[in-house]
């Protein structure tokens, strides 16, 4: 079979280049004058979505505990393996987190360490600025992780699926 | 005043004559040089922000806004800082003389075409009459053309020595596409030095602020001189030497930090060349509108500093165009290019050659003399070819640059061959 090349019929007598041309400038030229739609991002900042999932945070008691009784859910759930947890007793026999690392690199950010936790002590954070000089500094320990201050994730609802 | 040893050359002079020694025209060129390449470097180095600036306000953007207040003054600076520091690459394979020659083979005919292009009324100083061009050659107009054909060995020679297939491509196209628009732009011109009856620029300034600017009687020479003038600078919808999407960079593929910055500023040095020779050869060069007195004298400081603000200005407006195009057109595929050139612009502007050495022999013959009477009639027959060019012709495929339709036959016969051919794909049917 020989290569079939399509070829659209041109309406000639209707077409024109110049023409066309000068209308296409004086589309461009309006625009010129037209406001400018970017956002100035380190002065203002578009606004992130209420389900917006970013770096980890870990709330905490009254008495500035970590809210986490180290139950294991966490790291279990997580499907990227990136929370490290060693859990520890205390003399009430209270369970409480000895070690808990967030590998923020190794996160894909589903949150399902969030909907999984029986306290709501883990949160996913509404943030998106991260910069550190070390792979190393990725690795949240628990103090980082109670150290952070910027607003936490509103997780899907299903009664209220569009977040009203 | 008087500095003992320049006084012999610096005789005192009729203000409105040329200098009468030799000094004064010495020191005179030497001032206006440094003067033109100042002005001339830092207006190329402020066009890439304008470009930037053009570009993102078209896009609805607000283009460099950070380096150096408001509106990014400094980018231009901070950009040639960064060139100066990065790394200069020299892969393995490359011509060296020929890698480091073209750059500055592509940077310099740019530059040196100015010098021939007047800019201002004359100025009359104690020493005589200084002429606002930096070498008022009698061969002016030529010596442009010649000029502006030496530009392509850069990107030629960049295309070669680089030893890139898409650099070689990339010269190739540049070469063949110098080639097909040299010769309309060479041929539009010719109307205009039939009219001005001489080559130097000088001639077809005043030419013009006596019957009227170019551009209203030969509106068609200045289309095809437009067009063309895209195409040798290389600027969009002509930059298929650079075609980024298919040829990643074109013939500057290779080349990074300063000599690629060189091509930069020849690409732009270009624009304003061609600019320059768009306004003098079409739009009066630096003659005042609506007055006639700018071009005879007594000339004065005020009208030199009027007209090289009013010649300024109508090179910025053509800078703008080109700007202004680049982001309104997409680019030419190569055979559109190709038959855009040679079918239709070539064809153009022979036969316009044509009609206007006719009309002018038909008006001698009429016994009219050059004058507004004379400017009146080519303007009058020049807005009835207009309109037939552009209203009439410009149906289908005359003035598109797209090829026509291939006809039925013609397809079948090419099908026929290709099913033959051992490089047909239907191996197993």
């Amino acid at each position: 079979m020989a290569i079939k090349v399509k070829i659209v019929e041109r309406p000639v007598d209707e077409v024109s280049y110049i023409r066309s041309t000068m209308k296409g400038m004086a589309l461009t030229f309006k625009h010129i004058f037209k406001e400018k739609v970017t956002t100035q991002y380190p002065e203002e900042k578009a606004p992130i979505s209420p389900r917006w999932r970013g770096t980890h945070r870990m709330l905490t008691t009254e008495t500035g505990k970590a809210k986490c009784v180290a139950c294991g859910l966490c790291p279990t759930v997580c499907p990227a393996n990136c929370i490290k947890l060693v859990p520890g007793e205390d003399e009430q026999g209270n369970r409480y987190p000895l070690v808990f690392e967030i590998d923020e690199f190794r996160c894909i950010f589903c949150g399902y360490c969030q909907e999984v936790c029986p306290e709501e002590a883990i949160h996913v954070g509404r943030h998106y600025e991260n910069s550190e000089y070390s792979r190393a500094g990725f690795v949240y320990d628990l103090e980082r992780l109670t150290s952070q201050t910027h607003p936490v994730c509103e997780m899907w609802d299903p009664e209220d699926p569009k977040g009203e | 005043m008087n500095i003992l040893a320049l006084h012999p050359l610096l005789q005192v002079a009729n203000p409105n004559l040329p200098p009468t020694s030799t000094g004064v025209f010495f020191i005179a060129t030497i001032v206006k040089m440094l003067i033109v390449f100042t002005v001339y470097m830092i207006g190329v180095a402020l066009l890439t922000l304008a470009e930037r600036k053009v570009s993102a306000w078209i896009q609805d953007r607000h283009g460099p806004n950070r380096v150096g207040g408001k509106g990014g003054w400094l980018q231009p600076a901070a950009d040639g800082l960064k060139n100066f520091m990065k790394e200069e690459t020299m892969p393995a394979g490359v011509n060296k003389p020929l890698f480091v020659l073209a750059p500055i083979m592509s940077f310099i005919p740019a530059l040196t075409t100015w010098c021939v292009i007047p800019f201002g009324a004359p100025l009359p100083t104690r020493w005589g009459r200084i002429d606002m061009v930096v070498a008022d050659l009698p061969v002016g107009f030529l010596f442009i053309l010649a000029l502006g054909s030496l530009g392509v060995y850069g990107v030629v020679l960049a295309g070669w020595a680089s030893n890139n297939k898409y650099s070689l491509l990339g010269g190739l196209r540049s070469s063949a596409q110098m080639v097909s628009y040299e010769v309309s732009m060479g041929m539009s011109t010719i109307p205009v030095l039939l009219l001005a009856g001489n080559v130097t620029l000088n001639t077809v300034i005043n030419q013009q602020a006596w019957g009227g600017w170019n551009v209203v009687n030969l509106t068609i020479a200045f289309f095809i001189f437009m067009v063309a003038a895209f195409a040798e600078t290389n600027r969009l919808p002509f930059d298929l030497p650079e075609a980024e999407s298919e040829l990643i960079a074109g013939y500057h593929t290779e080349y990074s930090a300063m000599k690629f910055s060189l091509f930069f500023i020849a690409e732009y040095a270009n624009m304003v060349t061609a600019s320059a020779l768009m306004v003098t050869l079409f739009f009066g060069g630096w003659d005042v509108p609506f007055t006639s007195h700018d071009n005879i004298g007594p000339y004065s400081g005020w009208l030199t500093l009027l007209s090289v603000g009013i010649y300024l200005a109508k090179v910025m407006f053509f800078l703008f165009t080109f700007m202004w195009i680049r982001w309104t057109l997409p680019r030419f595929r190569y055979d559109q290019l190709m038959s855009l050139g040679w079918k239709f612009m070539l064809p153009l502007a022979l036969s316009y050659i044509v009609i206007v050495a006719m009309m002018m022999l038909l008006l001698e013959i009429a016994g009219i003399h050059p004058g507004v009477f004379y400017a009146t009639i080519l303007g009058a027959v020049n807005v009835i070819l207009v309109i037939v060019l552009f209203a009439v012709l410009d149906r289908g495929r005359i003035i598109s640059p797209a090829y026509g339709r291939m006809h039925p036959e013609e397809l079948k016969r090419l099908r026929r061959l290709a099913s033959r051919s051992t490089l047909s794909t239907e191996a197993s049917s």
